[in-house]
Protein backbone atom coordinates (compact mmCIF):
# COMPACT_ATOMS: atom_id res chain seq x y z
CA UNK A 1 0.00 0.00 0.00
CA UNK A 2 3.05 2.30 -0.08
CA UNK A 3 2.96 2.65 -3.86
CA UNK A 4 1.50 5.72 -5.55
CA UNK A 5 -2.20 5.69 -6.40
CA UNK A 6 -1.36 5.42 -10.09
CA UNK A 7 0.54 2.19 -9.75
CA UNK A 8 -2.15 0.74 -7.47
CA UNK A 9 -4.67 1.41 -10.21
CA UNK A 10 -2.46 -0.42 -12.68
CA UNK A 11 -2.05 -3.33 -10.30
CA UNK A 12 -5.84 -3.52 -9.87
CA UNK A 13 -6.37 -3.50 -13.63
CA UNK A 14 -3.79 -6.27 -14.07
CA UNK A 15 -5.55 -8.36 -11.41
CA UNK A 16 -8.83 -7.80 -13.29
CA UNK A 17 -7.15 -8.92 -16.52
CA UNK A 18 -5.89 -12.12 -14.89
CA UNK A 19 -9.37 -12.71 -13.47
CA UNK A 20 -10.92 -12.28 -16.93
CA UNK A 21 -8.54 -14.85 -18.39
CA UNK A 22 -9.30 -17.25 -15.55
CA UNK A 23 -13.05 -16.83 -16.12
CA UNK A 24 -12.70 -17.75 -19.79
CA UNK A 25 -10.50 -20.74 -18.93
CA UNK A 26 -13.02 -21.73 -16.31
CA UNK A 27 -15.75 -22.02 -18.94
CA UNK A 28 -13.41 -23.68 -21.42
CA UNK A 29 -12.67 -26.44 -18.90
CA UNK A 30 -16.37 -27.10 -18.53
CA UNK A 31 -16.25 -28.77 -21.94
CA UNK A 32 -15.65 -32.18 -20.36
CA UNK A 33 -16.40 -33.78 -16.99
CA UNK A 34 -12.72 -34.73 -16.61
CA UNK A 35 -11.53 -31.12 -16.62
CA UNK A 36 -14.60 -29.39 -15.25
CA UNK A 37 -13.40 -29.21 -11.67
CA UNK A 38 -10.29 -27.29 -12.77
CA UNK A 39 -12.81 -24.85 -14.14
CA UNK A 40 -14.22 -24.19 -10.69
CA UNK A 41 -10.79 -23.58 -9.24
CA UNK A 42 -9.95 -21.16 -12.05
CA UNK A 43 -13.22 -19.34 -11.42
CA UNK A 44 -12.63 -19.19 -7.67
CA UNK A 45 -9.07 -17.89 -8.01
CA UNK A 46 -10.25 -15.29 -10.52
CA UNK A 47 -12.97 -14.21 -8.15
CA UNK A 48 -10.58 -13.88 -5.18
CA UNK A 49 -8.11 -11.87 -7.27
CA UNK A 50 -10.84 -9.55 -8.54
CA UNK A 51 -12.35 -8.91 -5.12
CA UNK A 52 -8.91 -8.60 -3.55
CA UNK A 53 -7.90 -6.11 -6.24
CA UNK A 54 -11.02 -4.04 -5.64
CA UNK A 55 -10.26 -3.85 -1.94
CA UNK A 56 -6.89 -2.26 -2.79
CA UNK A 57 -8.75 0.92 -3.75
CA UNK A 58 -7.84 3.64 -1.25
CA UNK A 59 -9.99 5.02 1.51
CA UNK A 60 -12.54 2.22 1.60
CA UNK A 61 -14.91 1.57 4.49
CA UNK A 62 -13.70 -1.96 5.08
CA UNK A 63 -15.87 -2.75 8.07
CA UNK A 64 -19.13 -2.32 6.18
CA UNK A 65 -17.79 -4.29 3.20
CA UNK A 66 -16.72 -7.11 5.49
CA UNK A 67 -20.14 -7.28 7.13
CA UNK A 68 -21.81 -7.49 3.71
CA UNK A 69 -19.41 -10.18 2.51
CA UNK A 70 -20.01 -12.26 5.63
CA UNK A 71 -23.78 -11.85 5.38
CA UNK A 72 -23.70 -12.88 1.73
CA UNK A 73 -21.67 -15.94 2.60
CA UNK A 74 -24.13 -16.90 5.34
CA UNK A 75 -26.97 -16.74 2.80
CA UNK A 76 -24.93 -18.34 0.02
CA UNK A 77 -23.81 -21.51 1.77
CA UNK A 78 -27.30 -22.98 2.32
CA UNK A 79 -28.19 -22.01 -1.25
CA UNK A 80 -25.25 -24.10 -2.37
CA UNK A 81 -26.40 -27.09 -0.35
CA UNK A 82 -29.94 -27.59 -1.69
CA UNK A 83 -31.22 -30.95 -3.01
CA UNK A 84 -30.40 -31.71 -6.63
CA UNK A 85 -34.11 -31.74 -7.52
CA UNK A 86 -34.27 -28.15 -6.21
CA UNK A 87 -31.40 -26.89 -8.35
CA UNK A 88 -33.69 -25.24 -10.96
CA UNK A 89 -35.41 -23.02 -8.41
CA UNK A 90 -32.10 -22.26 -6.74
CA UNK A 91 -30.74 -21.21 -10.11
CA UNK A 92 -33.75 -19.00 -10.78
CA UNK A 93 -33.32 -17.45 -7.33
CA UNK A 94 -29.67 -16.70 -8.00
CA UNK A 95 -30.58 -15.04 -11.31
CA UNK A 96 -32.83 -12.81 -9.22
CA UNK A 97 -30.02 -12.02 -6.75
CA UNK A 98 -27.56 -11.28 -9.54
CA UNK A 99 -30.03 -8.98 -11.25
CA UNK A 100 -30.88 -7.33 -7.91
CA UNK A 101 -27.22 -6.45 -7.42
CA UNK A 102 -27.03 -4.97 -10.92
CA UNK A 103 -30.26 -3.00 -10.55
CA UNK A 104 -29.28 -1.57 -7.16
CA UNK A 105 -25.83 -0.53 -8.33
CA UNK A 106 -27.32 1.02 -11.47
CA UNK A 107 -29.86 2.97 -9.42
CA UNK A 108 -27.22 4.19 -6.99
CA UNK A 109 -25.01 5.31 -9.88
CA UNK A 110 -27.94 7.21 -11.40
CA UNK A 111 -28.58 9.19 -8.22
CA UNK A 112 -24.86 9.85 -7.73
CA UNK A 113 -24.38 11.15 -11.27
CA UNK A 114 -27.63 12.60 -12.62
CA UNK A 115 -28.13 15.14 -14.07
CA UNK A 116 -24.44 15.19 -15.00
CA UNK A 117 -24.67 12.12 -17.21
CA UNK A 118 -24.01 11.72 -20.92
CA UNK A 119 -26.75 10.50 -23.24
CA UNK A 120 -24.95 7.31 -24.06
CA UNK A 121 -24.32 6.60 -20.40
CA UNK A 122 -27.96 7.20 -19.54
CA UNK A 123 -29.08 4.87 -22.33
CA UNK A 124 -26.87 2.06 -21.09
CA UNK A 125 -27.87 2.70 -17.50
CA UNK A 126 -31.55 2.50 -18.47
CA UNK A 127 -30.92 -0.76 -20.28
CA UNK A 128 -29.09 -2.05 -17.21
CA UNK A 129 -31.87 -1.30 -14.74
CA UNK A 130 -34.77 -2.30 -17.04
CA UNK A 131 -33.18 -5.66 -17.88
CA UNK A 132 -32.07 -6.06 -14.28
CA UNK A 133 -35.45 -5.14 -12.85
CA UNK A 134 -37.47 -7.47 -15.04
CA UNK A 135 -35.00 -10.27 -14.36
CA UNK A 136 -35.39 -9.80 -10.59
CA UNK A 137 -39.16 -10.30 -10.52
CA UNK A 138 -39.25 -12.66 -13.51
CA UNK A 139 -36.73 -14.97 -11.85
CA UNK A 140 -38.55 -14.81 -8.52
CA UNK A 141 -41.75 -15.81 -10.33
CA UNK A 142 -39.95 -18.66 -12.08
CA UNK A 143 -38.47 -19.82 -8.78
CA UNK A 144 -41.93 -19.67 -7.18
CA UNK A 145 -43.44 -21.76 -9.94
CA UNK A 146 -40.63 -24.31 -9.77
CA UNK A 147 -40.91 -24.53 -5.98
CA UNK A 148 -44.66 -24.89 -6.49
CA UNK A 149 -45.41 -21.94 -4.22
CA UNK A 150 -47.11 -20.42 -7.27
CA UNK A 151 -49.40 -22.34 -9.64
CA UNK A 152 -47.38 -24.05 -12.35
CA UNK A 153 -49.98 -23.87 -15.04
CA UNK A 154 -49.96 -20.88 -17.35
CA UNK A 155 -52.18 -17.98 -16.29
CA UNK A 156 -53.60 -16.19 -19.28
CA UNK A 157 -56.16 -13.44 -19.76
CA UNK A 158 -57.50 -11.50 -22.67
CA UNK A 159 -55.26 -8.72 -23.92
CA UNK A 160 -52.27 -10.10 -22.01
CA UNK A 161 -49.77 -9.38 -24.74
CA UNK A 162 -51.15 -5.88 -25.18
CA UNK A 163 -50.73 -5.13 -21.47
CA UNK A 164 -47.17 -6.42 -21.54
CA UNK A 165 -46.38 -4.44 -24.65
CA UNK A 166 -47.78 -1.23 -23.20
CA UNK A 167 -45.75 -1.70 -20.02
CA UNK A 168 -42.54 -2.27 -21.92
CA UNK A 169 -43.25 0.71 -24.14
CA UNK A 170 -43.90 2.79 -21.01
CA UNK A 171 -40.53 1.86 -19.55
CA UNK A 172 -38.83 2.71 -22.84
CA UNK A 173 -40.57 6.09 -23.06
CA UNK A 174 -39.33 6.96 -19.57
CA UNK A 175 -35.86 5.76 -20.53
CA UNK A 176 -35.82 8.02 -23.58
CA UNK A 177 -37.09 10.98 -21.51
CA UNK A 178 -34.30 10.42 -19.01
CA UNK A 179 -31.73 10.21 -21.79
CA UNK A 180 -32.91 13.58 -23.11
CA UNK A 181 -33.57 15.18 -19.71
CA UNK A 182 -31.47 13.45 -17.04
CA UNK A 183 -32.44 16.20 -14.57
CA UNK A 184 -35.95 14.68 -14.33
CA UNK A 185 -34.76 12.38 -11.57
CA UNK A 186 -38.24 11.76 -10.23
CA UNK A 187 -39.05 9.67 -13.32
CA UNK A 188 -36.39 7.11 -12.50
CA UNK A 189 -38.29 5.11 -9.82
CA UNK A 190 -41.22 4.71 -12.22
CA UNK A 191 -38.95 3.13 -14.81
CA UNK A 192 -37.79 0.61 -12.19
CA UNK A 193 -41.34 -0.10 -11.01
CA UNK A 194 -42.55 -0.75 -14.56
CA UNK A 195 -39.60 -3.08 -15.19
CA UNK A 196 -40.42 -4.99 -12.00
CA UNK A 197 -44.10 -5.30 -12.94
CA UNK A 198 -43.18 -6.35 -16.47
CA UNK A 199 -41.03 -9.18 -15.10
CA UNK A 200 -43.98 -10.57 -13.13
CA UNK A 201 -46.41 -10.37 -16.04
CA UNK A 202 -43.89 -11.86 -18.45
CA UNK A 203 -43.62 -15.12 -16.48
CA UNK A 204 -47.28 -15.50 -15.38
CA UNK A 205 -48.41 -17.04 -18.71
CA UNK A 206 -45.50 -19.50 -18.89
CA UNK A 207 -46.14 -23.11 -17.90
CA UNK A 208 -43.91 -25.57 -16.09
CA UNK A 209 -42.90 -27.40 -19.27
CA UNK A 210 -41.30 -24.26 -20.65
CA UNK A 211 -39.19 -23.60 -17.57
CA UNK A 212 -35.91 -24.83 -19.09
CA UNK A 213 -36.18 -22.18 -21.81
CA UNK A 214 -37.28 -19.46 -19.41
CA UNK A 215 -34.46 -20.09 -16.94
CA UNK A 216 -31.95 -19.93 -19.79
CA UNK A 217 -33.47 -16.75 -21.13
CA UNK A 218 -33.40 -15.09 -17.69
CA UNK A 219 -29.79 -16.20 -17.40
CA UNK A 220 -29.08 -14.33 -20.63
CA UNK A 221 -30.86 -11.19 -19.38
CA UNK A 222 -28.91 -11.28 -16.11
CA UNK A 223 -25.67 -11.49 -18.10
CA UNK A 224 -26.60 -8.64 -20.46
CA UNK A 225 -27.61 -6.37 -17.59
CA UNK A 226 -24.28 -7.08 -15.90
CA UNK A 227 -22.46 -6.22 -19.13
CA UNK A 228 -24.42 -2.96 -19.32
CA UNK A 229 -23.32 -2.25 -15.76
CA UNK A 230 -19.75 -2.80 -16.97
CA UNK A 231 -20.26 -0.01 -19.55
CA UNK A 232 -21.66 2.33 -16.87
CA UNK A 233 -18.79 1.67 -14.45
CA UNK A 234 -16.23 1.45 -17.26
CA UNK A 235 -15.19 -1.97 -15.94
CA UNK A 236 -13.75 -4.27 -18.59
CA UNK A 237 -13.88 -7.23 -16.24
CA UNK A 238 -17.60 -6.78 -15.75
CA UNK A 239 -18.23 -6.36 -19.48
CA UNK A 240 -16.37 -9.62 -20.13
CA UNK A 241 -18.12 -11.57 -17.37
CA UNK A 242 -21.50 -10.22 -18.47
CA UNK A 243 -20.84 -11.06 -22.11
CA UNK A 244 -19.81 -14.62 -21.16
CA UNK A 245 -22.90 -15.12 -19.02
CA UNK A 246 -25.13 -13.52 -21.64
CA UNK A 247 -23.86 -15.74 -24.44
CA UNK A 248 -24.21 -18.79 -22.21
CA UNK A 249 -27.84 -17.96 -21.49
CA UNK A 250 -28.50 -17.26 -25.14
CA UNK A 251 -26.96 -20.52 -26.36
CA UNK A 252 -28.86 -22.55 -23.77
CA UNK A 253 -32.13 -20.80 -24.67
CA UNK A 254 -31.59 -21.64 -28.33
CA UNK A 255 -30.86 -25.29 -27.52
CA UNK A 256 -33.93 -25.50 -25.28
CA UNK A 257 -36.33 -23.90 -27.71
CA UNK A 258 -35.04 -26.13 -30.52
CA UNK A 259 -35.66 -29.14 -28.29
CA UNK A 260 -39.25 -27.97 -27.81
CA UNK A 261 -39.59 -26.91 -31.46
CA UNK A 262 -40.70 -23.46 -30.37
CA UNK A 263 -39.47 -19.95 -31.06
CA UNK A 264 -38.62 -17.50 -28.26
CA UNK A 265 -41.64 -15.41 -29.10
CA UNK A 266 -43.80 -18.51 -28.89
CA UNK A 267 -42.44 -19.39 -25.45
CA UNK A 268 -42.83 -15.85 -24.15
CA UNK A 269 -46.07 -14.82 -25.77
CA UNK A 270 -48.06 -17.99 -26.35
CA UNK A 271 -49.22 -20.07 -23.41
CA UNK A 272 -48.96 -23.80 -23.93
CA UNK A 273 -51.27 -26.63 -23.10
CA UNK A 274 -54.85 -25.40 -23.43
CA UNK A 275 -55.95 -26.19 -27.00
CA UNK A 276 -55.38 -29.91 -26.86
CA UNK A 277 -57.43 -30.82 -23.78
CA UNK A 278 -60.33 -31.89 -25.98
CA UNK A 279 -58.23 -34.14 -28.21
CA UNK A 280 -57.63 -36.75 -25.51
CA UNK A 281 -61.27 -37.20 -24.59
CA UNK A 282 -62.40 -39.44 -27.46
CA UNK A 283 -59.51 -41.89 -27.12
CA UNK A 284 -60.16 -43.31 -23.66
CA UNK A 285 -61.27 -46.81 -24.57
CA UNK A 286 -58.37 -47.93 -26.75
CA UNK A 287 -56.81 -51.17 -25.54
CA UNK A 288 -53.30 -51.29 -24.13
CA UNK A 289 -51.12 -54.23 -23.17
CA UNK A 290 -49.77 -54.26 -19.65
CA UNK A 291 -47.26 -56.40 -17.77
CA UNK A 292 -46.35 -57.29 -14.19
CA UNK A 293 -42.92 -56.67 -12.61
CA UNK A 294 -42.13 -60.40 -13.04
CA UNK A 295 -42.83 -60.29 -16.77
CA UNK A 296 -40.90 -57.04 -17.14
CA UNK A 297 -37.92 -58.51 -15.30
CA UNK A 298 -37.96 -61.59 -17.53
CA UNK A 299 -37.99 -59.49 -20.70
CA UNK A 300 -35.24 -57.21 -19.41
CA UNK A 301 -32.94 -60.03 -18.37
CA UNK A 302 -33.37 -61.72 -21.76
CA UNK A 303 -32.37 -58.49 -23.56
CA UNK A 304 -28.94 -57.65 -24.89
CA UNK A 305 -29.40 -53.91 -25.21
CA UNK A 306 -31.60 -51.74 -23.06
CA UNK A 307 -32.11 -48.00 -23.26
CA UNK A 308 -33.69 -46.27 -20.27
CA UNK A 309 -35.57 -43.05 -21.02
CA UNK A 310 -35.88 -41.06 -17.80
CA UNK A 311 -38.13 -38.05 -17.40
CA UNK A 312 -38.82 -35.56 -14.66
CA UNK A 313 -41.48 -37.91 -13.26
CA UNK A 314 -38.67 -40.26 -12.28
CA UNK A 315 -37.11 -37.55 -10.13
CA UNK A 316 -40.47 -36.59 -8.64
CA UNK A 317 -40.99 -40.21 -7.59
CA UNK A 318 -37.43 -40.21 -6.17
CA UNK A 319 -36.84 -43.33 -8.26
CA UNK A 320 -33.32 -42.56 -9.49
CA UNK A 321 -31.61 -44.67 -6.83
CA UNK A 322 -33.81 -47.68 -7.66
CA UNK A 323 -33.01 -47.07 -11.33
CA UNK A 324 -29.35 -47.24 -10.43
CA UNK A 325 -29.95 -50.64 -8.75
CA UNK A 326 -31.69 -51.80 -11.91
CA UNK A 327 -28.72 -50.59 -13.94
CA UNK A 328 -26.36 -52.56 -11.67
CA UNK A 329 -28.48 -55.73 -11.74
CA UNK A 330 -28.78 -55.71 -15.53
CA UNK A 331 -25.14 -54.77 -16.13
CA UNK A 332 -24.11 -57.69 -13.92
CA UNK A 333 -26.06 -59.99 -16.23
CA UNK A 334 -24.18 -58.60 -19.21
CA UNK A 335 -27.01 -56.44 -20.49
CA UNK A 336 -25.83 -53.23 -22.14
CA UNK A 337 -27.79 -50.44 -20.40
CA UNK A 338 -27.68 -46.84 -21.54
CA UNK A 339 -29.74 -43.76 -20.76
CA UNK A 340 -31.27 -41.55 -23.42
CA UNK A 341 -31.36 -37.91 -22.33
CA UNK A 342 -33.72 -35.50 -24.06
CA UNK A 343 -32.46 -31.89 -23.87
CA UNK A 344 -35.56 -30.79 -21.94
CA UNK A 345 -35.70 -33.77 -19.58
CA UNK A 346 -35.91 -32.16 -16.16
CA UNK A 347 -36.65 -28.58 -15.22
CA UNK A 348 -33.53 -26.86 -16.53
CA UNK A 349 -30.86 -27.56 -19.15
CA UNK A 350 -28.88 -30.67 -18.20
CA UNK A 351 -30.93 -31.30 -15.07
CA UNK A 352 -31.54 -35.01 -15.77
CA UNK A 353 -27.80 -35.68 -16.09
CA UNK A 354 -27.24 -34.20 -12.63
CA UNK A 355 -30.06 -36.26 -11.11
CA UNK A 356 -28.67 -39.48 -12.59
CA UNK A 357 -25.09 -38.61 -11.69
CA UNK A 358 -26.26 -38.07 -8.13
CA UNK A 359 -27.54 -41.65 -8.16
CA UNK A 360 -24.01 -42.74 -9.16
CA UNK A 361 -24.87 -43.67 -12.71
CA UNK A 362 -21.66 -43.21 -14.73
CA UNK A 363 -21.82 -40.19 -17.04
CA UNK A 364 -20.54 -42.10 -20.07
CA UNK A 365 -23.81 -44.09 -19.96
CA UNK A 366 -25.86 -40.89 -20.37
CA UNK A 367 -26.32 -40.33 -24.09
CA UNK A 368 -27.78 -37.29 -25.80
CA UNK A 369 -30.85 -37.58 -27.97
CA UNK A 370 -29.15 -36.99 -31.33
CA UNK A 371 -26.48 -39.54 -30.58
CA UNK A 372 -28.72 -42.34 -29.35
CA UNK A 373 -31.77 -41.99 -31.55
CA UNK A 374 -30.27 -44.07 -34.37
CA UNK A 375 -29.75 -46.97 -31.96
CA UNK A 376 -33.38 -47.58 -30.99
CA UNK A 377 -34.13 -49.96 -33.91
CA UNK A 378 -31.32 -52.27 -32.68
CA UNK A 379 -32.45 -52.01 -29.07
CA UNK A 380 -34.32 -54.88 -27.41
CA UNK A 381 -36.05 -52.88 -24.70
CA UNK A 382 -36.64 -49.17 -24.27
CA UNK A 383 -37.76 -48.53 -20.70
CA UNK A 384 -39.56 -45.21 -20.23
CA UNK A 385 -39.64 -43.96 -16.63
CA UNK A 386 -41.56 -40.78 -15.89
CA UNK A 387 -41.21 -39.34 -19.40
CA UNK A 388 -44.16 -38.70 -21.68
CA UNK A 389 -44.18 -35.95 -24.32
CA UNK A 390 -40.55 -36.52 -25.32
CA UNK A 391 -41.47 -40.07 -26.41
CA UNK A 392 -44.67 -39.16 -28.27
CA UNK A 393 -44.46 -40.42 -31.87
CA UNK A 394 -47.26 -38.01 -32.82
CA UNK A 395 -44.57 -35.32 -32.78
CA UNK A 396 -43.07 -37.03 -35.85
CA UNK A 397 -46.18 -38.03 -37.75
CA UNK A 398 -49.32 -36.14 -36.69
CA UNK A 399 -49.34 -32.60 -38.04
CA UNK A 400 -52.38 -31.77 -35.91
CA UNK A 401 -50.61 -32.60 -32.66
CA UNK A 402 -49.66 -29.57 -30.55
CA UNK A 403 -46.16 -30.95 -30.21
CA UNK A 404 -45.77 -31.76 -33.93
CA UNK A 405 -42.20 -31.12 -35.04
CA UNK A 406 -40.69 -31.39 -31.57
CA UNK A 407 -37.65 -33.68 -31.66
CA UNK A 408 -38.40 -36.86 -29.71
CA UNK A 409 -36.66 -40.03 -28.59
CA UNK A 410 -37.64 -42.81 -31.02
CA UNK A 411 -38.74 -45.19 -28.28
CA UNK A 412 -41.42 -46.72 -30.52
CA UNK A 413 -38.70 -48.09 -32.83
CA UNK A 414 -37.26 -50.38 -30.16
CA UNK A 415 -38.27 -54.07 -30.33
CA UNK A 416 -40.19 -53.63 -27.10
CA UNK A 417 -41.09 -50.39 -25.39
CA UNK A 418 -41.99 -50.54 -21.70
CA UNK A 419 -43.57 -47.53 -20.06
CA UNK A 420 -43.85 -47.15 -16.30
CA UNK A 421 -46.84 -44.94 -15.59
CA UNK A 422 -49.30 -44.46 -12.77
CA UNK A 423 -52.39 -44.60 -14.98
CA UNK A 424 -53.56 -43.78 -18.45
CA UNK A 425 -54.16 -40.12 -17.56
CA UNK A 426 -52.53 -37.85 -20.11
CA UNK A 427 -49.35 -36.14 -18.95
CA UNK A 428 -48.49 -32.65 -17.90
CA UNK A 429 -49.34 -31.01 -21.21
CA UNK A 430 -52.51 -33.09 -21.49
CA UNK A 431 -51.50 -34.61 -24.82
CA UNK A 432 -52.41 -38.22 -25.57
CA UNK A 433 -49.44 -40.44 -26.43
CA UNK A 434 -50.04 -43.01 -29.25
CA UNK A 435 -46.93 -44.87 -28.09
CA UNK A 436 -49.02 -46.48 -25.34
CA UNK A 437 -51.34 -48.21 -27.84
CA UNK A 438 -48.67 -49.75 -30.07
CA UNK A 439 -48.40 -53.54 -30.34
CA UNK A 440 -44.81 -53.56 -29.16
CA UNK A 441 -45.55 -51.41 -26.12
CA UNK A 442 -46.08 -52.80 -22.63
CA UNK A 443 -47.54 -50.56 -19.98
CA UNK A 444 -46.18 -51.08 -16.48
CA UNK A 445 -48.76 -49.50 -14.20
CA UNK A 446 -47.57 -48.29 -10.84
CA UNK A 447 -45.39 -45.86 -8.93
CA UNK A 448 -42.00 -45.55 -10.64
CA UNK A 449 -39.95 -46.15 -7.51
CA UNK A 450 -42.01 -49.13 -6.33
CA UNK A 451 -42.20 -50.71 -9.79
CA UNK A 452 -38.49 -50.44 -10.51
CA UNK A 453 -37.89 -51.80 -7.01
CA UNK A 454 -40.02 -54.88 -7.74
CA UNK A 455 -38.19 -55.49 -11.03
CA UNK A 456 -34.87 -55.29 -9.20
CA UNK A 457 -36.11 -57.78 -6.57
CA UNK A 458 -37.22 -60.15 -9.31
CA UNK A 459 -33.85 -59.88 -11.05
CA UNK A 460 -31.84 -60.56 -7.90
CA UNK A 461 -34.25 -63.22 -6.59
CA UNK A 462 -34.40 -65.19 -9.84
CA UNK A 463 -31.66 -67.50 -11.10
CA UNK A 464 -28.27 -65.81 -11.46
CA UNK B 1 -16.65 11.65 -18.17
CA UNK B 2 -16.75 9.00 -20.83
CA UNK B 3 -15.01 10.02 -24.03
CA UNK B 4 -16.08 8.31 -27.20
CA UNK B 5 -12.84 6.35 -27.40
CA UNK B 6 -13.44 4.59 -24.08
CA UNK B 7 -16.96 3.84 -25.26
CA UNK B 8 -15.59 2.30 -28.44
CA UNK B 9 -13.07 0.34 -26.40
CA UNK B 10 -15.84 -0.98 -24.20
CA UNK B 11 -17.88 -2.01 -27.23
CA UNK B 12 -14.90 -3.84 -28.72
CA UNK B 13 -14.40 -5.72 -25.47
CA UNK B 14 -18.07 -6.59 -25.24
CA UNK B 15 -18.31 -7.91 -28.80
CA UNK B 16 -15.07 -9.88 -28.62
CA UNK B 17 -15.94 -11.35 -25.22
CA UNK B 18 -19.33 -12.31 -26.60
CA UNK B 19 -17.66 -14.20 -29.44
CA UNK B 20 -15.29 -15.97 -27.07
CA UNK B 21 -18.21 -16.86 -24.83
CA UNK B 22 -20.19 -18.20 -27.76
CA UNK B 23 -17.33 -20.37 -29.03
CA UNK B 24 -16.31 -21.64 -25.59
CA UNK B 25 -19.82 -22.39 -24.38
CA UNK B 26 -20.86 -24.08 -27.62
CA UNK B 27 -18.27 -26.73 -26.77
CA UNK B 28 -19.57 -27.42 -23.28
CA UNK B 29 -20.96 -30.94 -23.06
CA UNK B 30 -24.77 -31.01 -22.66
CA UNK B 31 -24.04 -33.34 -19.74
CA UNK B 32 -22.80 -30.31 -17.84
CA UNK B 33 -25.34 -27.68 -18.79
CA UNK B 34 -26.72 -27.41 -15.25
CA UNK B 35 -23.31 -26.92 -13.61
CA UNK B 36 -22.46 -24.55 -16.47
CA UNK B 37 -25.37 -22.36 -15.54
CA UNK B 38 -24.55 -22.34 -11.84
CA UNK B 39 -20.92 -21.56 -12.68
CA UNK B 40 -21.71 -18.66 -15.02
CA UNK B 41 -24.06 -17.44 -12.32
CA UNK B 42 -21.22 -17.34 -9.82
CA UNK B 43 -18.88 -15.66 -12.32
CA UNK B 44 -21.52 -13.11 -13.26
CA UNK B 45 -21.69 -12.12 -9.60
CA UNK B 46 -18.35 -10.39 -10.21
CA UNK B 47 -20.70 -7.40 -10.32
CA UNK B 48 -19.88 -7.44 -6.61
CA UNK B 49 -16.80 -5.33 -7.40
CA UNK B 50 -19.00 -2.43 -8.47
CA UNK B 51 -21.08 -2.80 -5.34
CA UNK B 52 -18.00 -2.98 -3.10
CA UNK B 53 -16.77 0.33 -4.49
CA UNK B 54 -20.17 1.89 -3.77
CA UNK B 55 -20.09 0.73 -0.15
CA UNK B 56 -16.44 1.53 0.32
CA UNK B 57 -16.56 5.08 -1.06
CA UNK B 58 -19.69 5.97 0.93
CA UNK B 59 -20.67 8.88 -1.31
CA UNK B 60 -24.30 9.03 -0.14
CA UNK B 61 -26.50 7.11 2.27
CA UNK B 62 -28.64 5.79 -0.57
CA UNK B 63 -25.60 4.58 -2.52
CA UNK B 64 -24.19 2.89 0.57
CA UNK B 65 -27.45 1.14 1.44
CA UNK B 66 -28.03 -0.03 -2.15
CA UNK B 67 -24.40 -1.06 -2.43
CA UNK B 68 -24.57 -2.99 0.83
CA UNK B 69 -27.62 -5.01 -0.27
CA UNK B 70 -25.97 -5.53 -3.65
CA UNK B 71 -22.79 -6.89 -2.06
CA UNK B 72 -24.85 -9.30 0.07
CA UNK B 73 -26.85 -10.53 -2.95
CA UNK B 74 -23.82 -10.94 -5.19
CA UNK B 75 -21.71 -12.62 -2.51
CA UNK B 76 -24.44 -15.17 -1.85
CA UNK B 77 -24.38 -15.97 -5.59
CA UNK B 78 -20.61 -16.34 -5.62
CA UNK B 79 -20.51 -18.61 -2.59
CA UNK B 80 -23.67 -20.58 -3.39
CA UNK B 81 -22.78 -20.88 -7.08
CA UNK B 82 -19.31 -22.27 -6.49
CA UNK B 83 -20.46 -24.62 -3.72
CA UNK B 84 -23.26 -26.17 -5.75
CA UNK B 85 -21.24 -26.38 -8.97
CA UNK B 86 -18.52 -28.21 -7.10
CA UNK B 87 -21.05 -30.58 -5.51
CA UNK B 88 -22.57 -31.38 -8.88
CA UNK B 89 -19.28 -31.94 -10.67
CA UNK B 90 -18.07 -34.26 -7.90
CA UNK B 91 -21.01 -36.53 -8.68
CA UNK B 92 -20.09 -37.08 -12.32
CA UNK B 93 -18.16 -40.34 -12.37
CA UNK B 94 -17.03 -42.44 -15.29
CA UNK B 95 -17.78 -46.17 -15.50
CA UNK B 96 -14.09 -46.67 -16.16
CA UNK B 97 -12.55 -45.46 -12.89
CA UNK B 98 -9.10 -46.69 -13.84
CA UNK B 99 -9.05 -44.60 -16.98
CA UNK B 100 -9.88 -41.38 -15.21
CA UNK B 101 -6.51 -40.42 -13.66
CA UNK B 102 -4.74 -41.34 -16.89
CA UNK B 103 -7.05 -39.14 -18.90
CA UNK B 104 -6.04 -36.00 -17.00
Amino acid sequence: MTAEPGSIQILIEILYLVASVLFILSLKWMSSPTTARHGIWAGEIGMVLAIGGTLLNRGMNYRLIAIALVLGTIIGVPLGRVQMTAVPQRTALSHAFGALCVTLVGSAEFYLRAPDISRFMMSVLSLEVILGGLTVTGSLMAAGKLQEILPQRPLTYKGQNLVNFVLLAGALVIAVSLVLHPEARSLFPFMILIALAFGVLLIIPIGGADMPTVISLLNGYAGLSAAAMGFVLDSKLLIIAGALDGSSGLILSIIMSKAMNRSFTNVLFGAFGQVQAAAAAGEEARPVRSATPEEAAAILSAANRVIVVPGYGMAVAQAQHKVRELYDALSKRGVDVRFAIHPVAGRMPGHMNVLLAEADIPYDRLIEMDEINGDFPQTDVALVIGANDVTNPAARSDASSPIYGMPILDVDKAHTAMVIKRSMNPGFAGIDNPLYYLDNTLMLFGDAKAFVGSIVRELSGGHG
Amino acid sequence: MNSSSTLINALFIFVLAGFIGFEVIRRVSPLLHTPLMSLTNALDAIAVVGAIVLVGEHKSTLATVFGFIAVVAATSNIVGGFVITDRMLKMFKSSRPAAKPAAK
